[in-house]
């Protein structure tokens, strides 16, 4: 889409930036990725009064621009790159008016790089009601910029906002707030002659942030280097003289510009609510009754929406095959990529209510309250407090929470919490737990209440936390880190969530889940159909030669024989030829062939398992006829013994394999795009390799 | 005299920081020499603490409290 006016939003966090985008964009927008970074780039469009279009960049929230986590850094690299295609020629600077004085800091450093500029006077209703007096036109008379006072919430100045965005200059008017060259005189000036940097505060920055800029040329980046040798430039005393500095300039601003009431410390509304919510005891109980809610939310709410999701998808199939000619194309379609593609789509309710329930805690400011009551907890065993939220989010799936691992800024943290959220139950191993422990673990009450499946279920997910924080204290003693830790972190005032941020932040996760992880499952469901449905030489052949003898087509039903001919086939097929390459690789564990070939069917994605079970025991249909699986694994038989295949060694060697394995490949992809390393998801499918198989190991010979 | 060592409920004026690293990224959240901090409360298992600076609620583990002398 054509843009005539490029616009970013650069704010703190907990401004109501998200929200202001939101006013601004509406539906109007898309996730997607800055160009070599991680980073989600928001980018929406508006409509100006004066008819032209605003293309609208959200920018991560940041309290500075020297950038503290890997978001961060994304705001000033935006901000300074004259070459970038994403480079805004208006920057609207959102401020929290009850919390001028920290908000004008990021202003400063940002009006300083001589970009156009206007600010958004946001949370003005709270202002007045703080009975904070802000004199708006000397504020903006003094800075030199439009300053519009908005409410972002109550969708006021909006409009104001907009003819604000439509009139603004196309050249830098701001007044210049403190002498930047004076703190490094002549480095700023050696890069600015060097580099032909006229803005003494971009080649002051340069010296900062030269060595992770990716507009820098290598050789660019080195002379900076030797040139702050050469004038001995210390940057973190720099940036603290830049600071306070700033501060002072910000103080004699303030006292011109805005009277505050001289009140007593009271109890606010916030501090009575933390009082229980951080509550010694309170605080922990409130906490996992939230989690346990949050958890009966994702699967029963769910439970209805995955179902209708699923019937469609065999609907879909149904009369495709009735449709279309039958052949390889449309086997390949209907059977390889549909199939795939409801394997994903079938997970978007979860994910959804998981992401609601996510940004409701968000928004509320509770869960920045979870970090500070976790962290020492989570400190003991190599994480930090804001790995709880990847960790609860791992229950639902692992590929959003590891995106959201992105707000932990200490690098071995954020490490172990990529490296172990894995392992948490997520909700592809669902479906294969209940099946297996259907199987196996008889379906009555002990003590009255505790239903015994129930029970093994609830086990299962106890276990999966308990080895993540095991796995995760054996990396924090492994794993060398470069940076010190720490936990400096705003606790936010409790506000009631904002319903348009929750439904948004829904649509958008979703929307980028089924196109990131959909690629991914697709591909591997359309390998896999082509390793299912051919075989090596002309060992197809041979068993249609064999089934057509008439002792087979006289005396079966059309039925049963298309089955037996199916289930000969899979036997034959690549992926059969490879279960029985497996077969004594796994034997130890107590599977046998039909289980190695859904072994690696599972590599795929989990919830293939009952797929192809369904397949190998050749029973027309797939996980939506439960129970005929049940049924049919429930009665197989081991050949040359005569006893049932499943056992209770057998079934919890496999539940162990799946608790354990790396059976997820749009996982694997994620990994590898948030850590820019092959070597992470390459270590991570190692570890979960080898604890799966000895773990399904000791079940097997314990329960044998 | 520490922000660590202050108790829940009282206050100090921040002096100066031992800590160059540490004492950037807190005065850039407007803790800065001059200013008052209150300590607000204590996480349950005993750290990090909450303090009141500027007018809002900053989280920091003890030992980052540490590094700030207060006058």
């Amino acid at each position: 889409m054509k843009a005539d006016i490029r616009v970013a939003l650069v704010g703190n966090p907990n401004t109501g930036k998200s929200t202001l985008f939101n006013v601004l964009t509406g539906l109007n927008q898309k996730i997607g990725n800055f160009p070599g970074v991680t980073v989600d780039k928001k980018v929406g469009y508006c409509q100006l009064p004066d008819g032209r279009r605003a293309e609208i960049i959200d920018l991560p929230g940041t309290y500075s621009i020297y950038p503290k986590s890997q978001d961060e850094s994304i705001v000033f690299s935006v901000l300074a790159d004259k070459s970038n295609p994403h480079t805004p020629d208006l920057v609207v600077v959102i401020l929290d008016a009850s919390n001028l004085k920290r908000n004008l800091l990021l202003y400063l450093q940002v009006a300083d790089l001589k970009i156009p500029v206007v600010i958004a006077l946001n949370m003005m209703d709270l202002a007045k009601k703080a009975d904070i007096d802000i004199d708006v036109d000397l504020f903006a008379k003094k800075l030199g910029v439009p300053v519009v006072p908005i409410s972002a919430r109550k969708v006021d100045g909006i409009t104001p906002l907009k003819d604000a965005i439509s009139f603004a200059n196309k050249i830098a008017l701001q007044e210049d707030s403190i002498d930047v060259a004076s703190i490094a005189p002549q480095l700023v000036e050696s890069i600015g002659r060097e580099l032909n940097i006229d803005n003494p505060y971009l080649a002051l920055q340069l010296a900062h942030q030269h060595e992770t800029l990716t507009f820098l040329t290598p050789a660019q980046s080195e002379r900076v280097e030797e040139l702050e040798k050469e004038f001995s430039f210390n940057s973190q005393k720099a940036q603290g003289a830049e600071t306070i500095a700033r501060y002072s300039f910000i103080n004699d601003l303030l006292y011109d510009t805005v009277k505050k009431p001289v009140t007593a410390h009271d109890e606010t509304v916030s501090n009575k609510i933390d009082k229980v919510l951080t509550h010694k005891i309170f605080g922990f109980i409130i906490f996992f009754a939230v989690l346990m809610f949050m958890f009966q939310a994702i699967f029963s709410w769910s439970a209805f929406p995955m179902a209708l999701i699923a019937d469609g998808f065999v609907w879909i199939q149904d009369s495709l095959h009735h449709v279309l000619p039958s052949g390889p194309l449309t086997s390949l379609l209907v059977d390889g990529v549909i199939a795939g593609l409801s394997g994903v789509m079938v997970f978007i309710p979860q994910i959804a209510i998981l992401f609601a329930f996510i940004s409701i805690l968000e928004d509320t400011g509770y869960m920045s309250r979870v970090t500070f009551m976790m962290d020492k907890l989570m400190r003991k065993v190599g994480l930090n407090g804001k790995s709880v939220v990847p960790l609860i989010g791992g229950f639902a799936c692992a590929v959003p929470s590891i995106m959201s691992t992105r707000t932990i800024e200490n690098w071995k943290d954020r490490m172990i919490t990529i490296l172990v959220t894995p392992l948490v139950t997520c909700s592809a191993r669902l479906p294969v737990y209940t099946l297996l422990i259907a199987l196996v673990v008889p379906n009555r009450n002990i003590w009255w209440v505790f239903n015994l499946q129930g029970l093994a279920l609830t086990g299962m997910y106890i276990f999966s936390l308990i080895s993540a924080i095991v796995v995760a204290w054996v990396f924090k003693v492994i794993l060398k880190g470069k940076e010190r830790g720490y936990f400096i972190m705003e606790l936010p005032v409790y506000r009631m969530p904002r319903w348009n941020n929750v439904f948004y932040s829904m649509y958008e996760r979703s929307k980028s889940f089924v196109f990131q992880a959909g690629k991914v499952i697709i591909a591997v469901s359309v390998i896999l159909w082509v390793m299912a449905s051919y075989g090596p030489g002309d060992r197809f052949e041979k068993i249609d030669q064999h089934f057509s003898a008439p002792q087979y087509t006289k005396t079966m039903k059309p039925d049963d024989l298309d089955r037996a001919i199916a289930s000969a086939k899979l036997e034959n097929s690549y992926a059969g030829v490879l279960g029985h390459v497996i077969e004594p690789v796994i034997r130890p564990l107590g599977f046998d062939w039909k289980i190695g070939i859904a072994l690696i069917t599972s590599f795929a994605a989990r919830e293939v398992f009952v797929g192809t079970m369904a397949t190998i025991y050749s029973v027309n249909g797939s996980a939506e006829k439960m129970e005929s699986v049940y049924q049919k694994m429930h009665e197989a038989k081991n050949p040359k013994t005569g006893q049932p295949v499943f056992t209770l060694a057998v079934a919890f060697s496999l539940m162990m394999f799946y608790a354990f394995a790396m059976q997820c490949a749009s996982t694997v992809a994620v990994v590898y795009r948030e850590t820019k390393n092959w070597r992470w998801p390459a270590i991570q499918f190692a570890y979960m390799t080898v604890l799966a198989y000895v773990a399904s190991f000791i079940a097997y010979v314990v329960l044998k | 005299m520490r922000l660590s060592q202050l108790e829940v409920g009282e206050k100090g004026i921040v002096k100066e920081f031992t800590d160059l690293e540490m004492s950037v990224k807190l005065m850039e959240m407007g803790c800065l020499p001059g200013e008052e901090i209150r300590v607000e409360r204590i996480a349950p298992l005993g750290d990090p603490i909450a303090i009141n600076v500027s007018g809002y609620q900053l989280s920091l583990r003890k030992r980052e409290a540490f590094t700030i002398v207060l006058q």
